[in-house]
């Protein structure tokens, strides 16, 4: 089971949690996976959020995989200037 | 200068200097930019301000200005769909439209001075202006809110009646100014904090600077009798200009094509939309095509400066050096709308450094200004300001080297960042050691100078691009993608090209293609360019050279695989075919059509794993202690640049960022009077640095390449402009024994710190 950590911006879906063990084995079915658990957390993450899998950040990519052990932070999706 | 690690295979043209493929252009003013462009009817498009910070509009009385001879149109925001709060992707993220759709025209409220009200097409700038005059707008003042920590104030007058904090625990059951909360904690800050040493805290003021692009915002638009339109415009992203003049029109993207004019200057500031939508609209009520070109003071007053801020930074340290606790809160300005860079700000605080326990809290206030738009590193300059001086503190009070205080406490590969992932392929450590050991760092100084050092973190991005690789009879390429080219990338997608297919960078044309000439591409922004389309650009090389590949195994009757491209021909590996001789690129595309028509290629990508970039700075400067002048004397920057694809646009990128970071330092700020007025809308009383103004900003190149980019590039634009800042403080802390913590260091300021001193 992957290892997923959310910020803040998700609290309003997660109650404030912030840890969760997720089966997924793409960002796809991760957003799928979280959106069953929060209701409403799946779009949220899926617009708003990039996903740092195992440090590398990976962003509008359903299809990028995720291993069974892997840690997955949720940030902000990252612009610049 | 350059330092290389992990030396790469020999390259041939990736890491020289070429020549600039757009440089003689630029430099006889051929180049055509947004305000060349003209076409046959066109009339002159002018935007009536508002001259209130925060004031109801009642109405708007265009009569007078319509029967005006030679005004051809007239619109406000009725001409306007009414748009949902909508967040759409479009730019760099998603943005809401609502939001964009009331920054480009007023409905109903005015939220600062210079937001647009209507705008008029006439048939000659006079004739424009004498319109706008004739609009009659009544409005009803309401009290403004101009800084940060005021409109966060349960007493601040209200911009937006619907908006309730998000982020936080208890969602609030009032409107007010403060749009989010961003939270990050790790471990327990108030116990380390409890064991820590030593401990210092300041409160750090930063004021709102623009990008200060040299061209103006710029477009001509045509709307033609079928419904289709065009625009001609100097932006960050055609494909972006296309989105969002649909949406906030109401259109079909199909109807809508974008050609990108060269750009001077954007450095974030162009990754949105001003002008466009309204020449569209003036376009289809006049039936005329619409040209509007910015004044500098439509640009300061109108357009997105960064946000100013008020921090707050606490940090404590064990007796060695090591950084055991940090809490950071940053209040950020965003304009009349949400969305200020704080939430990046939050994520780079504290990237350069492994701290165990932390609190970062961070807030978008909604303020009577501008909205903020993207500024190179959004926030990162800011928040690095504040943990930077903080951290200079912390070493003076340990009575520890600035560079060796950063070293213990740095980042490295296998660190988790303090905004959640793992660093890896990361070149901080290198970068330090660059700055440490450089002939400057060791240098003396001299009375009323001071020496000042400071780090910086940017994530760097991918995302989705475009390349297409067209090869002519000759042999000779074009290169063409989706991104226009604001530092370079023209000259960096070339040389990859060049390399990959192993011809000189001369026989190779860079191109920028309109939208609807080449696939969709992300905006030309964070640092995401030379990484990302640069990758497609590399794939699509590969691919033409498979093509050439499969053609010439079949002109030798031999597999493709003993097939081999190498310096720019193919030749035969087949032991059984000894006698084939090699094929350049010039003698097969010479007979192309005869093997299989036109040589082509394109690539559609989504990068991943773009390398984060980290810069060192020292900064010397030298104070008059008479009049407060600053003077910059001496400055190095140090980078972790991945690999320099062209090295001389790289130095001028760190060169570039380091400018403007000084400018923002010393001198810029906006100002604005008691009612909410910016008082000085132009260069002469907005004080931007000149060449004059700065000795030669030296340049240390580390190259740790990316793995994930076929060379190694990283983005390299962003970072250069996020230790500036805190350099220069430093530095000024150094030259003048007083912490200065609010920007900018002006010589008034300079000399009221030496006067209090005196005292």
């Amino acid at each position: 089971m992957a290892h997923v950590v959310v910020g803040s911006d998700c609290w309003p879906f997660t109650g404030g949690t912030s840890t969760f063990d997720v089966e997924a084995a793409t960002v796809r079915e991760l957003i799928t996976a979280l959106d069953v658990q929060f209701p409403g957390l799946g779009d949220f993450i899926d617009k708003r959020m990039a996903f740092a899998i195992d440090g590398e950040i990976h962003q509008d990519a359903w299809f990028s995989t995720i291993g069974p052990a892997s840690e997955v932070y949720l940030i902000p999706k990252i612009g610049g200037g | 200068m350059s330092e290389t690690l992990d030396k790469p295979t020999v390259l041939n043209v990736v890491g020289t200097r070429p020549i600039r493929p757009d440089g003689a252009d630029k430099v006889t003013g051929r180049a055509t930019y947004g305000a060349d462009y003209n076409m046959p009817g066109q009339l002159v498009g002018r935007i009536l301000r508002s001259p209130h910070a925060h004031a109801r509009i009642v109405s708007i009385d265009a009569s007078r200005a319509r029967a005006l001879p030679g005004v051809k149109a007239v619109v406000t925001s009725a001409d306007f769909p009414d748009l949902a709060s909508e967040m759409h992707d479009g730019g760099e993220a998603a943005s809401n439209l609502r939001d964009l759709s009331l920054n480009v025209m007023a409905r109903g409220k005015v939220l600062y001075d210079g937001h647009a009200v209507a705008a008029v097409a006439a048939v000659s700038a006079a004739v424009a202006e004498e319109a706008l005059s004739r609009i009659k707008v009544i409005y009803e003042t309401l009290p403004h809110v101009i800084d940060v920590e005021p409109a966060m104030s349960p007493d601040a007058p209200v911009l937006h009646d619907h908006m309730f904090t998000e982020g936080l625990e208890t969602p609030p059951t009032t409107a007010s100014n403060i749009a989010k909360r961003h939270k990050n904690v790790r471990g327990d800050v108030d116990a380390a904090f409890a064991t820590a040493d030593v401990i210092v805290e300041d409160r750090y003021v930063t004021q709102a600077v623009h990008q200060g692009y040299i061209e103006p915002q710029a477009c001509v638009a045509a709307w033609a009798e079928d419904g289709r339109c065009e625009v001609w415009s100097s932006s960050q992203g055609q494909f972006m200009v296309r989105t969002y003049c649909a949406k906030v029109l109401g259109l079909e993207i199909s109807d809508i094509r974008v050609t990108p004019a060269e750009i001077g200057g954007g450095f974030g500031g162009k990754t949105t939309v001003y002008l466009e939508p309204v020449a569209l609209a003036l376009s289809r009520a006049s039936g005329h095509p619409v040209k509007m070109v910015m004044t500098r003071e439509d640009v300061f007053r109108a357009t997105g400066p960064t946000s100013g801020a008020v921090m707050h930074v606490k940090l404590g340290a064990l007796s060695d050096g090591t950084i055991t606790a940090a809490t950071v809160e940053l209040k950020f300005q965003a304009g009349a709308f949400p969305g200020s860079p704080v939430g990046a700000a939050c994520m780079t605080a504290l990237a350069c450094y492994d701290i165990a326990n932390f609190t970062i809290v961070g807030w978008d206030v909604v303020t009577n200004t501008p909205k903020t738009a993207a500024y190179r590193a959004p926030g990162a300059p800011i928040a690095a300001f504040a943990v930077e001086s903080a951290v200079d503190d912390l070493a003076r009070k340990l009575g520890m080297d600035p560079i060796a205080l950063r070293e213990k406490n740095a980042v490295r590969d296998g660190t988790k960042a303090a905004y959640g992932p793992t660093f890896q392929n990361i070149g901080y450590l290198e970068t330090l050691a660059a700055i440490r050991d450089s002939d400057h760092y060791k240098s003396p100084l001299k009375p009323n100078q001071g020496r000042g050092v400071a780090v910086g973190f940017w994530f760097n991005v991918g995302g989705e691009s475009t390349a297409a690789i067209h090869i002519s009879e000759d042999g000779s390429a074009a290169v063409v993608t989706g991104n226009p080219d604001i530092g370079g990338s023209r000259a960096s997608m070339a040389m990859m090209a060049a390399e990959t297919l192993g011809v000189p960078v001369e026989r190779v044309r860079p191109m920028i293609g309109d939208t609807a000439s080449i696939g969709y591409s992300m905006l030309t922004g964070g640092s995401r360019t030379t990484f990302a389309t640069g990758m497609a650009v590399v794939q699509a090389a590969e691919k033409v050279i498979l093509d050439l590949r499969q053609r010439v195994a079949k002109l030798w009757e031999v597999s493709v695989d003993h097939v081999v491209w190498r310096m720019g021909q193919a030749e035969c590996i087949d032991p059984a075919k000894p006698d084939k001789k090699p094929m350049t690129l010039a003698a097969l595309a010479a007979q192309s059509g005869r093997t299989g028509g036109p040589i082509s290629a394109q690539v559609t990508l989504n990068a991943q794993g773009a390398g984060p970039g980290f810069a060192v700075h020292v900064c010397d400067l030298e104070v008059d202690p008479e009049t407060g002048h600053t003077s910059v004397v001496r400055y190095t920057a140090a980078q972790d640049v991945g690999r320099a694809i062209h090295p001389s646009y790289v130095e001028g990128q760190i060169q570039g960022g380091v400018a403007q970071g000084v400018g923002w330092a010393l001198n810029e700020a906006y100002i604005f009077d008691r009612d909410g007025r910016m008082e000085n809308a132009g260069f002469l009383d907005y004080r931007m640095p000149v060449a004059s103004d700065l000795p030669m900003l030296d340049t240390i190149m580390i190259e740790v390449p990316n793995p994930k980019h076929p060379f190694g590039a990283k983005g390299v634009g962003e970072v250069p402009i996020v230790p500036p800042l805190a350099a220069v403080a430093n530095a000024m802390r150094g030259a003048i024994g007083l912490r200065m913590s609010s920007l900018p260091l002006s010589p008034p300021a300079v000399l009221a710190a030496l006067d209090s001193r005196k005292g």
